[in-house]
């Protein structure tokens, strides 16, 4: 009798979808497990890193900073660091002004090739990266840029655009563009006008932009595999070498290291790249 | 007001088209960018893979693509790994975008945190991890072979296998977060209504809630599906070259024989199926959850 009532009590609905008590309990056990597998690979790298054998033990038997040494020890790492967050903080630094003016005139003008220059603009993101590797590649043989830094912060450019574009564009959609028409009334230019009354209100959706610029050069594999190597190889394509040919244990603090870095640009994102009433 | 207006109309009229003109040339820097990095190289590729060895038009490398058996392969993995990423990522993103949409919305924001940290986290990162989990002395055949699972170390990675879990892992951040939108907006009316009217909770979630969120459920079977098809890192690293998808043998055509027809045509054929794939999904869903996702 009471296994019965039980059985009933696990078969009601509890909720306004009606799933019932039996379902929702299956439902967390099925959830809890996605979750696990989503967050525990990358979070075991972190204590594996601070092993000390070769195999990269969890737990570690013997705690150390072994791998560290190493990579702290190896030119080629960090002349790899070095280029990666050089390429990824002038990536930032070109395509962030490059896209919010180009939101900013798709937004402030209405015109009516807009939409096909937004699609042109965000043409980077649809295409398949290793066909625009190969293009940038092809291009840059002609254009003597292969392997130079130029040529890689141009090419990250072109693909943090899109995410650029599609940041601020959504932050002047809630900018009412009649307070500029107001300023522009009262005497002040249009540069002065956005300078002083758009951009400190869309400021943090460029804040974000700039981020997601930085994050798509410093992550970026595939258009480096080809356009970045000799003196200016990235880290990521230093990684992606290292890890065709074995697996050397140093690229366990390496991604220790680059996911320190997501995480606290990320959290400077929270911080710095919302609304403080949102 | 066409021949209306005062004094001043016409001269209004010009400086009002002029001022548009100024606007729109601030996109130029923007659009000369990707136009000379991206769309005059990769077109000039397109056209080289038109161009047969002796300088001619030809379709000499398309119709490789079809008769040879080597790419008639590519294309089977291409596919066959793309639509199991998608069945994997769906199958897997459905309860815990479930889970995610019924939640109150500050633990399902703190939940979030789950979806959104592998989100940002290098994909060459978690790539490696999972190459050091399913490695032969890995942390997945150590615990199986102590919990009596397996006696000895199974072959995980360097094979297909090991490549779809590593995409899974990659693709289900993109397919969990359209879905969740897609849930998050089916109001709870709807099943409070399927019960009023006598469905049990089996019959409303399969007759009312499940279809109302199909929406949600392809816009991120596209995403994941369209972006699969590109994939060149994960299959590289974890296929151990048993998995060859279009991507890998373009990076190959290139490397080792520099035959940019042969790349530029399956670069071509990739293209035209991610554009098919996207346009397909827009004419189906009239929602852009798509660009909504990655921002």
């Amino acid at each position: 009798m009471v296994r019965g009532a039980d059985m009933n009590w696990f078969a009601q609905p509890v909720s306004e979808t009606q799933i019932t008590r039996r379902g929702r309990l299956w439902l967390y056990c099925a959830g809890a497990l996605v979750m696990f597998f989503l967050v525990a690979p990358t979070l075991i790298v972190v204590p594996m890193s601070f092993s000390e054998s070769r195999y990269l033990e969890f737990p570690p038997r013997v705690w150390s900073v072994l791998w560290y040494e190493h990579y702290f020890n190896s030119r080629e790492w960090l002349a790899a660091t070095a280029t990666s967050l050089r390429a990824a903080f002038l990536t930032a630094l070109l395509a962030t002004p490059m896209g919010v003016a180009a939101a900013y005139g798709l937004a402030a003008s209405g015109a009516r090739a807009g939409k096909l220059i937004f699609l042109l603009l965000i043409s980077p993101m649809m295409a398949p990266v290793i066909l625009i590797g190969i293009g940038v590649f092809y291009a840059y043989v002609k254009l003597n840029l292969n392997n130079t830094r130029t040529g890689l912060v141009l090419a990250h450019s072109v693909l943090a655009l899109p995410l650029v574009l599609i940041v601020s564009a959504a932050g002047f959609k809630n900018f009412d563009m009649n307070q500029e028409r107001a300023a522009r009334s009262l005497g002040a230019s249009r540069l002065r006008a956005f300078c002083t009354v758009t951009l400190p209100q869309i400021r943090f959706s460029v804040v974000s932009a700039a981020l997601l610029a930085f994050l798509t050069s410093f992550d970026e594999v595939i258009v480096a595999l080809f356009v970045a190597g000799g003196e200016n190889s990235t880290i990521t394509r230093a990684m992606f070498l290292a890890l065709r040919d074995q697996i050397d244990p140093t690229i366990a603090s390496v991604s220790t290291l680059m996911i320190a870095l997501t995480t606290l640009l990320l959290a400077a994102a929270q911080i710095f790249g919302k609304k403080p009433d949102s | 007001m066409k021949n209306g207006g005062g004094l001043y109309a016409q001269e209004l009229r010009r400086d009002a088209a002029r001022e548009k003109l100024a606007l729109v040339a601030l996109t130029f820097p923007a659009l000369a960018l990707v136009a000379g990095i991206v769309l005059v190289p990769v077109g000039w590729l397109f056209a080289l893979s038109f161009t047969g060895d002796g300088g001619g038009f030809s379709l000499e490398h398309y119709s490789r693509l079809v008769e040879s058996r080597s790419y008639a392969r590519v294309f089977r993995t291409t596919f066959a790994v793309s639509a199991l990423t998608t069945l994997v990522c769906a199958a897997a993103g459905y309860p815990l975008a479930y889970m995610l949409s019924q939640a109150k919305s500050k633990t399902a924001n703190w939940l979030m945190i789950a979806v959104l940290l592998p989100f940002w986290t290098s994909l060459l990162v978690r790539t490696y991890a999972w190459l050091v989990l399913l490695q032969r002395r890995g942390l997945v055949n150590r615990w199986g072979e102590e919990l009596g699972l397996w006696d000895e170390p199974l072959q995980l990675v360097h094979n297909l296998g090991g490549t779809l879990i590593g995409m899974s892992h990659i693709m289900l951040p993109l397919m969990v977060l359209p879905l969740y939108a897609g849930m998050k907006s089916i109001h709870p009316d709807y099943a409070r209504a399927a019960a009023g009217l006598g469905a049990g909770p089996a019959r409303a979630f399969a007759g009312v809630f499940f279809p109302l969120s199909l929406p949600g459920l392809s816009a991120g079977a596209v995403i994941v599906f369209v972006l699969s098809l590109g994939f060149f890192v994960t299959p590289a690293l974890l296929g151990g070259g048993r998995v060859i998808m279009a991507a890998n043998r373009m990076q190959t055509d290139i490397e080792l024989f520099f035959n940019w027809g042969a790349a530029g045509a399956l670069g071509a054929v990739l293209l035209a199926l991610t554009l098919a794939a996207l346009y397909a999904a827009s004419k189906a869903l009239k929602n852009d959850a798509w660009f909504g996702a990655r921002t």
